[in-house]
């Protein structure tokens, strides 16, 4: 961890520990509402630094991420409802859960040789069967879904809180995550994973098992995805088959990573706080000016993403350290 | 011992027999040169050796073991090192990262990783360039750094496919004196498919000529490009 600090450059230690204390004393001047946006800001940041492992490091394409969010959501909620087994223990069931779907997903994929799009696809079919899977499964409330009583008093030791609790949870998520994937950039799977990105055959030739590789990702990603699946089920209170598996959840996870800048480890905290905020925004914009029939709003979300996109296509933080300096040459 | 024994190799693809039946034996400290006409298997036979193709007959062995059977990652953990023929360094990675990931295979550390890529990119004239992005390099140095990148995976053997193929002739000496000295100084046996005559000429200990997957000659090169059956398929009346 310290070798890691002594890596970053002096003006990104600047940022980096300016940007913590923000963050860390802000809850004494924000109001709820901010927290709220902010702690959605970092849940982003974190399940995208998560699927940025898996595609932008290892270059395995997954559309179906919200399967480890809904199942790491669904165990450890169950886990709580059924059993009175708090979070805390549950996310390691959770995680475990997540990573053997992932561990599934992956041997197929990897093993037979399923590439690209056709394991993009293969990742959207088990989020779907698994979604339909839950709408029949009785025990955790089928299509009618899973609602967690709300405590009048906070347990954090339960994951029962308010506003605070879950924007420090999830800055230190976020925080986590950032620090993991700087880190793992750095070992010999970081490089690995890069190869294979790169070329798989080129990467084989270079005496790396491609396999492993690529199965190490989609654990590690899957079982990190399935941490922000317990948190987002706790901070929401409710679960449905048809809302957390949908592929609109997955697509979300993907956003801002892409817009932030793929394989780059601050590209899906960068592209976190443009978007969520984005979001936000239009919101509150189209609501003032009286447009907020259906699709309004998701259309001009869609336009400043291609506007984005067309703008920065390697993404908006290579462009932000360039700018910023906050890059330098290495040794 | 021989350090790579090649054993009546066999591999149609369909109907069309691209290694037909091919022997040869490469000795420990040896720079053994394949050459032949385009089509006559080079490849074809570089892939059975690295494991990117399995032989329909036949047994290819490295230091004594079979490895035949094996993958190509496995085969490069022997200490089996390879070049492509068509050039692919990782694009979007820089030229010490590109070493760097050949360099971990026998390093558990990544900054002994480094030192060793940071060596190996001394030895090729590559290392002023190591912050670049390889798709930012010329086709010499994307060369060199192919062999930089098989180099740093310390190999026993390098097969290398056509590494001169497009570099003009005072780029191909440099080459040939980094190989020299490679082969020299650091003992690494090298195997070598090579249409570049002049390098062919300068570098291999022996030859073996190709032609239609089998081999016509095998020796000496400066008694192989005598042979009527090599000047008649591959050089032609004018080499001489």
């Amino acid at each position: 961890m310290i070798e890691l600090w002594r890596s970053v450059p002096p003006r990104g230690r600047i940022v980096i520990a300016l940007a913590l204390a923000v963050l860390l004393a802000l809850p004494l001047a924000a109001d709820r509402y901010v927290l709220s946006v902010l702690t959605l800001i970092f849940y982003f940041a974190y399940v995208g630094q998560a699927w940025n492992l898996m595609m932008g490091f290892a270059g395995q394409l997954s559309l179906g991420h919200a399967l480890y969010v809904g199942l790491g959501g669904y165990v450890s909620a169950l886990l709580w409802l059924k059993l009175g087994i708090g979070p805390w223990l549950g996310v390691f069931a959770a995680v475990a859960v997540a990573a053997a779907f992932g561990a599934a997903i992956g041997w197929l994929g990897f093993r037979f040789g399923i590439a690209g799009v056709y394991f993009a696809l293969l990742t959207i079919a088990f989020a779907e069967f698994t979604r339909i899977g839950f709408d029949h499964i009785d025990y955790a409330g089928a299509a009618g879904g899973l609602f967690l009583r709300v405590e009048e008093t906070g347990q954090w030791w339960n994951l029962r809180g308010g506003t605070l609790m879950f924007y420090y949870l999830a800055l230190a998520l976020a925080g986590g995550a950032l620090a993991l994937t700087a880190w793992l950039a750095r070992t010999r799977i970081g490089y690995q994973w890069l190869a294979v990105r790169e070329d798989e055959e080129a990467a084989r030739a270079l005496g790396i098992n491609v396999f492993r590789a690529k199965m190490a990702a989609i654990l590690i990603s899957s079982g990190l995805t399935a941490v922000g699946g317990v948190f987002t089920a706790f901070y929401s209170n409710n679960l449905f088959p048809s809302r957390v598996f949908d592929i609109n959840r997955s697509i979300e996870i993907i956003l801002a990573p892409i817009v932030g800048g793929l394989g780059t480890v601050f590209g899906p905290v960068v592209g976190a706080f443009i978007l969520t905020p984005l979001g936000e925004v239009l919101t509150a914009l189209t609501d003032r000016l009286g447009i907020n029939a259906p699709g309004v709003k998701a259309a001009f979300y869609g336009l400043a993403l291609m506007v984005i996109i067309v703008l920065r296509p390697a993404g908006v933080w290579p462009w932000l350290a360039r700018v910023l300096r906050l890059t330098e040459h290495r040794r | 011992m021989s350090l790579l024994v090649v054993d009546q190799v066999i591999k149609r693809f369909r109907g069309l027999t691209a290694v037909d039946g091919a022997s040869f034996q490469v000795g420990a400290g040896e720079i053994f040169a394949v050459i032949g006409p385009n089509g006559a298997g080079k490849t074809t036979l570089f892939n059975l050796i690295a494991g990117v193709l399995a032989p329909d007959a036949g047994a290819i062995s490295f230091e004594g073991t079979r490895i035949d059977s094996l993958t190509p990652d496995a085969i490069c953990r022997l200490g089996i090192g390879r070049t492509f023929q068509l050039v692919r360094p990782f694009p979007a990675l820089t030229v010490e990262d590109n070493a760097l990931v050949g360099a971990l295979l026998q390093r558990s550390g990544v900054e002994a990783a480094r030192a060793h890529a940071h060596d190996v990119l001394r030895r090729l004239d590559l290392y002023d360039k190591r912050h670049q992005l390889a798709s930012a390099l010329t086709l010499p140095d994307r060369k060199r750094l192919e062999v930089a990148r098989a180099l740093a995976t310390d190999p026993k053997l390098l097969l290398l496919d056509e590494v001169m193929a497009g570099l003009r002739p005072a780029e191909t000496d440099r080459m040939v004196a980094i190989l020299r000295t490679l082969n020299r100084e650091h003992g690494i046996t090298i195997l070598l498919i090579e249409h570049v005559m002049r390098a062919v000429m300068a570098l291999a200990t022996q030859v073996l000529v190709l032609h239609h997957g089998a081999a016509i000659a095998l020796g000496k090169p400066a008694d192989v490009v005598r042979e009527p059956a090599v000047i008649s398929s591959y050089l032609g009346v004018e080499a001489l």
